[in-house]
């Protein structure tokens, strides 16, 4: 359990002290990490599936990896297809992998509410690798993992968000646990990419990079994709890119010297950060690989760790 | 008391009949099928058969613009029949049949196969509405002569909006010849995208593709003024926005030939009312549940007239369609035996009077499709419905009449209800001491 | 309050200084390899204190580490909920080393089993020795200590309780008790 909660679905349900043991906790867990013997017995016996219906391989390897040195074994589900083209349901499947008697099923899927959906049909619990636009926990919290250790106390400090906002479970996921941490988001895009409403949860909205980066403690920069047909939000990368990109210059003219720079990845190098800043010293891009591992540990730790859980009739109590 | 020529003496009851100007206490007989007298104080024969009304309301049989029936084609959803059955339990003895079907309702076979199921279920009386367009595919027109002369009473190419401007104008105008109206399911597609819920705060917690107001505002407008060039007669269907409300009053205000509907969900509930209960399907319809200033508007528009007609728009679906995540879920909830319920509430918070509830659900509609029915007049076809307004009952969809399960009322404690209904008058709606 | 002194400040002293003499004598001409390993949370003073005794003693301040033990917990699934996990310090190199584990009061051995896992999974020590300061039996597995402070039999449903300076107290002692509840 993660406080009172069986599963670790969405952060704007989570509180700032359930926020904190999860933190706190990934310390310990990171310090198994930088041991010779990467390896601890604690969830030994005990099973973890990842079922991922939109491909990828960092998330899910991250996950695998906290799963083998905590001494759990894993189990790997990918599903290319959607329940409806391929006719078996998104219920059906998490109920076949019940029979492996999972203690813990983690879940990726294009459509926001997918881990729900399945947290009420499952007996096990579910960890949510990110579910259309809507969270990627795991996420938001390495990244203030990160940023705390960089930091130190988050309240009041201020995090800029930069990129396209309306379609990044990060960004919301990130919004929600600064803003239970205390600290003070700004999001940054083009108007186009900036949800209706973002406001009410709590964060300033910027159009203009600089101003959004000015004074910043830190600086998260989201991956753009352009979409060509249907509903394009911008012109093309480039235009995106002089405007809302990082470059070197921006980088040493805008930022205070103690900012970081953080990217969930895959970095579109030259798109919105430039290689130079990607790799540059304030960037800790490659400590939230690391601290990813930690905080999935912490997850699995707190979510696995206990009695067995009885594959009985399914719950219909969401958690 | 099922025999058609028999004599009934409603008795007790609040008679409540816009369309005359009746709210009160009276007793209403029905002979031969027909309203053979209504009135404050009846000599009644002492073998005189009566169903005692006291304490309830005794009202035209409702009338709704919007019903999916779903055959021929998808009966495991819903039948003609069961529809029926659904529709006279909520109280409603007449029902417009949206021809979405499969196939479409664009011929006089449809509407033939439509109307014999009708019959030979002998409860609600269906009124079948056939295609806009060919095979509802917004390309070329359909038949409307044959549609009317086989027993259609509108065009609709509902679920799907009629995205050529050009089609659009050429549909209001042939329809004029038949004198029937063309019902329109306003939303500019590609405004719309991939959206599943109303565009707003709530959506973007959700992280659910959204769709503005304005994705049925633009398309509104655009008909009102298709309908101003043509003088054909427009039927807006599920208003559900501030801004179609607006333009429906200007419009209405200037002349142009149009009614509109609105469902008991887009009275009662708002986007937040769907975060709330989570990515539950029961809550996702096209046209999405809005804001709360949309819900405001939509009630204000009913209440002074703007809006006709209060609408179902009952959409049965299965489990298969359902049970999913939010993105792939049907559109669409069962409303049939639920909307007296719902809109008694709405009313009673004030957003409009009783007596505008009822002309809303009888004579509003029936002179928007220039229907028969809707009133309670000497003469007039005995299509009645006896409710009863402060009757607490738990809202269980498994046993529902109709097939479809899908409602967010599930569960919920519900007042008013349906406690009988005649068609013809022959009773064949009873809750008796069932429930 | 319902305890009873076991011993006093004075006592402690006395026998932590004791049992530094004695893990210095012992180790011998291998003194240079010994490091201290406090098992939290009850060993972490008295290694400190330990360590700060062998320095005196032999002139030189052994390295000195951390374990907590929550990781390598056997009675995880009986728990209704996964225990706190606190930090675990372990900078210096176990290799060929004589560790001494710390703990304050060895009872069924359970802690020191895990510890001893864990510690292994540094790397290879020479040797573990196992130092405590309160020896109360009910061993439920087959542990020892090398170093006792003192033997003493405590009654079920009583616990005995280390108090030190550096863990906040006004002064050192050790108590019996009733069990508290957890």
């Amino acid at each position: 359990m993660i406080g009172r909660h069986r599963h670790c679905i969405a952060l704007e349900d989570f509180s700032r002290e359930e926020i904190v043991e999860v933190l706190d906790l990934a310390v310990s867990m990171k310090e198994v990490l930088r041991r010779p013997l990467k390896k601890v017995p604690t969830l030994r016996g005990k099973m973890v599936v990842t079922l991922f219906f939109e491909t990828s391989t960092r998330t899910r390897s991250s996950f695998e990896t906290a799963a083998k040195i905590l001494s759990a074994d894993t189990l790997s589900w990918t599903s290319a297809t959607s329940s409806v083209t391929k006719g078996e349901t998104l219920i059906d499947t998490a109920r076949n992998l019940e029979a492996m008697r999972p203690d813990v099923l983690v879940i990726r899927h294009s459509a926001s509410g997918a881990p729900d959906l399945v947290a009420r049909n499952v007996a096990c619990a579910v960890v949510n690798a990110g579910d259309g636009a809507h969270e990627h926990p795991t996420q938001g919290l390495l990244d203030c993992f990160t940023l705390r250790e960089r930091l130190g106390e988050l309240r009041g400090k201020t995090v800029a968000i930069v990129g396209d906002i309306s379609h990044s479970r990060v960004a919301r996921s990130d919004l929600h646990a600064l803003s239970r941490l205390g600290a003070r988001v700004r999001l940054c895009g083009p108007p186009t990419m900036i949800p209706m409403g973002v406001e009410k949860l709590g964060a300033t909205v910027h159009h203009d990079l600089k101003t959004a980066v000015e004074g910043a403690d830190a600086v998260v920069m989201l991956r753009i994709q352009h979409e060509r047909i249907g509903d394009p939000l911008i012109p093309g990368t480039r235009e995106y890119s002089k405007l809302w990109g990082l470059n070197v210059k921006k980088a040493q003219d805008w930022l205070v010297p103690s900012c970081v720079i953080l990217h969930p990845g895959p970095i579109n190098r030259g798109v919105e950060l430039a290689p130079e800043v990607a790799d540059g010293p304030r960037s800790v891009i490659l400590d939230q690989v690391e601290n990813g591992v930690a905080v999935r540990m912490a997850i699995l730790y707190l979510l696995a760790g206990g009695p067995p859980v009885e594959v009985s009739a399914p719950e219909k109590a969401k958690a | 008391m099922s025999e058609p020529g028999g004599t009934i003496f409603i008795e007790g009851g609040r008679v409540i009949d816009p369309a005359s100007g009746v709210d009160g206490v009276r007793t209403v007989v029905v002979r031969d099928g027909a309203v053979a007298e209504v009135a404050e104080r009846l000599e009644r024969p002492r073998d005189a058969r009566v169903l005692d009304a006291r304490g309830k309301w005794v009202t035209p049989g409702f009338v709704d613009l919007h019903v999916h029936l779903r055959e021929p084609g998808q009966e495991y959803k819903e039948t003609v029949a069961t529809g029926a059955r659904a529709a006279v339990a909520g109280g409603f003895t007449s029902v417009v049949a949206m021809p979405n079907t499969a196939p479409p309702n664009d011929n006089a076979s449809v509407t033939e196969l439509v109307l014999s199921r009708a019959a030979a279920a002998g409860l609600a009386r269906v009124y079948p509405v056939g295609c806009i367009s060919r095979a509802q595919k917004g390309e070329e027109l359909a038949e409307y002569g044959e549609l009317r002369a086989s027993g259609c009473v509108a065009v609709s190419d509902d679920g799907r909006p009629v995205v050529s401007s050009a089609l659009m104008r050429r549909a209001l105008e042939y329809a004029r010849a038949f004198g029937i109206p063309v019902a329109v399911h306003e939303e500019d597609l590609l405004l719309v995208g991939k959206g599943v819920m109303n565009e707003g705060a709530a959506s973007t917690r959700m992280g659910l593709k959204g769709v503005p107001a304005q994705a049925e505002d633009v398309m509104v407008m655009r008909d009102l003024a298709l309908a101003e060039l043509t003088g054909g007669r427009l039927h807006v269907q599920h208003v559900s926005t501030e801004g179609s409300v607006r333009a429906i009053r200007e419009a209405r205000g200037r002349g142009v030939r149009v009614t509109a509907e609105a469902t008991p969900h887009h009275l009662a509930l708002t986007d937040e009312d769907l975060a709330r209960a989570g990515y539950d399907t029961d809550y996702k319809m096209n046209p999405p549940l809005r804001s709360e200033r949309d819900v405001r508007a939509v009630r204000e528009g009913l209440a002074d007239g703007t809006l006709d007609a209060i609408a179902t728009d009952h959409a049965p679906h299965s489990e298969v369609e359902k049970r999913l995540e939010f993105d792939a879920a049907a559109n669409g909830i069962v409303g049939l035996e639920t909307a007296f319920a719902v809109c008694l509430a709405v009313a009673r918070q004030g957003a409009f009077p009783e007596k505008r509830l009822v002309e809303a659900l009888t004579i509003g509609p029936a002179r928007a499709f220039g229907l028969p029915g809707g009133t309670l007049a000497r003469g007039a076809a005995a299509d009645v419905a006896v409710l009863d307004p402060g009757l607490e009952w738990r809202c269980d969809p498994a046993a529902f009449h109709s097939k479809g399960r899908n409602t967010p009322w599930k569960g919920a404690r519900m007042i008013g209800r349906c406690t009988q209904a005649l068609v013809g008058g022959r009773l064949v709606h009873d809750l008796g001491g069932a429930r | 309050m319902g305890e009873r002194a076991s011993m006093n400040a004075d006592a402690v002293q006395r026998t932590v200084r004791r049992m530094a003499r004695e893990i210095a004598e012992r180790a011998g001409a291998e003194r240079a390899d010994l490091a201290i390993v406090g098992i939290r949370t009850g060993g972490v003073h008295l290694a400190g204190r330990l360590r700060a005794e062998i320095a005196a003693a032999t002139g030189r301040e052994p390295p000195f580490g951390t374990l907590d033990i929550a990781l390598y917990r056997d009675d995880l699934a009986e728990r209704g909920s996964a225990p706190v996990v606190g930090p675990t310090d372990v900078r210096f190199s176990v290799q060929g080393k004589t560790i001494v584990l710390v703990d304050d009061v060895l009872y069924t051995g359970r802690t020191v089993r895990a510890a001893l896992d864990e510690i292994v999974d540094f790397g290879r020590p020479r040797r573990v020795w196992l130092a405590v300061l309160v020896d109360r039996g009910g061993r439920e597995l087959p542990i020892a200590a090398d170093f006792a402070g003192t033997r003493i039999d405590v009654p079920e449903g009583e616990d005995v309780v280390v108090r030190l300076r550096e863990g906040g107290a006004d002064e050192d002692a050790v108590v019996i008790r009733a069990r508290r509840a957890t």
